[in-house]
């Protein structure tokens, strides 16, 4: 079902307040009653200026490609995208290998712009084209006993250098609680500024978790497992002390390394101001009650 | 050939060495507001003065086994080249401290609370005072506590190389090279000497 979350991406508007309040209201109306169908699709812009398209595509932590920032660019052009295949599998009614193509024909592409916040503290802004995860899910079947969504990257180290090195502990592996899964904010993305997904970006489709620091958004998805346990996250098995299994964005509670109160925006040059960090990157209306509760300083 | 070679070395003016010295943070500069380094100038510039500081400070610690085991005598780089790295280490601090963290109360917090900015830290102080007395007059003035103080030289680059480990995210070889290469060149020097007396002071005369 897509349209479940609206915004619009004539971000040279100037928002007008009225309409921003009507965003809010929608989204309110959506997590409380589900009913963004029935809800008219927002009329103002968002007041976020994306990244430019050279910025988001010159500058990625893809360590399948290397470790340096500018590796992926320079080396994602390896990367065979065709055919595609998802294998979902676990706790669903109808397991197996979903061809990307038999998913994208069923599914509505949307544009979503999303602030886009790596644990590295940096940010961008980034227009995504993809559809809910939840409705990748919903052809699956997920029965009722499952709890998590695992996420696996392709493995192939001929075409992903960067996985010959023994810098993480490959096929990077990454996952959701079933509720942040099935979050209308939850994206597969196939796609920026109307494009097809770029190498170095993920493709042929990725996970984009807005209100997560970036690692989360695994790239390159080529299995998704419903399971009842938490599943094993890379970072988290790499450097369990810094990252944690939710990596909610939140600017109260530091990386060990560095403070995560404030974030560079990419792309401004020599002289870019940074800008306050916000507490779920943003999205805390909307997603703040999933964790109703927990310590999120103890779930990191 | 070596000793062509050697003449050749004595014969660069500490001020050219200097000047050379100079542009490479001056072409990081241009380079960063013209697109050389990336989208994000500002990492790029902070990783690149950090590392060659690094490299420039390795190379200091070359010149004495390189004199002791081959015949090549840099000597006389030494002074400038280590003024040089402290150079590229303060430059590192500064645009880590003012373009990238900005925010001073964010800084000051940092360099109490955070490991590897603290190592990092003190590798810069130790390397202050150093830098201050590489001159013909500290020399005289401390006499033999000048050799003892520029000893420390050994400590402020090894807490260099721990620092570059530190930073790093996931595993990679480069940063345990470094230090590798660093704690090498620190035990070289502690092989017996063959024979009595300073070869190194007949090589100069």
């Amino acid at each position: 079902m897509a349209h479940r979350w609206t915004n619009d991406l004539t971000h040279d508007d100037v928002t007008p307040k009225s309409a921003y309040l009507n965003r809010r209201q929608l989204m309110a109306g959506m997590a409380g009653l589900g009913l963004a169908a029935l809800a008219p699709k927002a009329q103002a812009a968002s007041d976020l200026t994306p990244t430019d398209f050279d910025v988001i595509t010159q500058y990625n932590n893809f360590y399948e490609f290397g470790t340096g920032k500018e590796d992926p660019a320079k080396h994602a052009h390896r990367l065979t995208t065709q055919p595609w295949s998802i294998k979902i599998d676990g706790m669903v009614d109808r397991p197996g290998d979903y061809a990307l193509s038999d998913i994208l024909s069923k599914m509505t592409i949307e544009e979503r712009l999303y602030r886009f916040r790596c644990v590295e503290a940096w940010s961008m802004v980034v227009p995504w084209n993809g559809f809910e995860l939840k409705d990748l899910l919903d052809l699956a079947g997920v029965q009722s006993s499952a709890k998590y969504v695992a996420f696996e990257t392709l493995y192939r180290p001929d075409e992903m250098i960067g996985q010959k090195s023994p810098f993480l502990d490959w096929p990077y592996v990454e996952g959701l609680r079933l509720d942040e899964a099935n979050h209308p904010l939850t994206l597969m993305a196939t796609g920026l500024y109307g494009k097809d997904m770029p190498k170095q970006n993920g493709a042929p489709i990725r996970l984009v978790v807005p209100w997560k620091y970036g690692f989360k958004s695994i790239k390159s998805i080529v299995r998704i497992t419903l399971t009842d346990k938490e599943p094993p996250t890379s970072w988290n098995k790499s450097i369990p002390g810094e990252y944690g299994f939710y990596s909610n964005v939140n600017p109260e509670v530091d990386h060990p390394r560095w403070s995560q109160a404030s974030e560079r925006p990419i792309g401004g040059g020599f002289f870019a101001k940074r800008i306050p960090t916000l507490k779920f990157n943003g999205y805390e209306k909307e997603v703040a009650s999933l964790y109703d509760g927990m310590d999120l300083r103890k779930n990191y | 050939m070596i000793n062509t070679l050697n003449t050749l070395v004595r014969k660069v003016p500490n001020w050219l060495l200097y000047l050379v010295g100079a542009t490479y943070p001056a072409w990081l500069l241009y380079a960063g507001f013209t697109g050389g380094l990336g989208v994000d100038p500002v990492k790029a510039m902070e990783h690149a003065l950090g590392k060659v500081g690094l490299q420039v400070l390795i190379a200091v610690l070359l010149i004495s086994p390189l004199r002791r085991f081959t015949k090549f005598n840099f000597l006389s780089w030494r002074r400038a080249l280590g003024v040089i790295a402290f150079f590229y280490i303060l430059l590192h601090f500064l645009v880590w401290m003012v373009l990238d963290v900005q925010i001073i109360s964010q800084v000051k917090a940092d360099i109490l609370k955070r490991p590897y900015i603290i190592v990092g830290m003190i590798s810069l102080l130790i390397l202050l005072p150093l830098a201050l007395t590489s001159n013909n007059l500290s020399i005289r003035k401390l006499g033999p506590r000048w050799r003892k103080l520029h000893k420390m030289t050994y400590l402020a680059v090894a807490l260099g190389g721990v620092h570059y480990i530190m930073q790093t995210k996931g595993f990679e070889y480069e940063p345990y090279i470094y230090l590798a290469v660093v704690l090498g060149l620190i035990a070289i020097r502690k092989l017996p000497k063959k024979r009595a007396g300073h070869p190194a002071k007949r090589q100069a005369a």
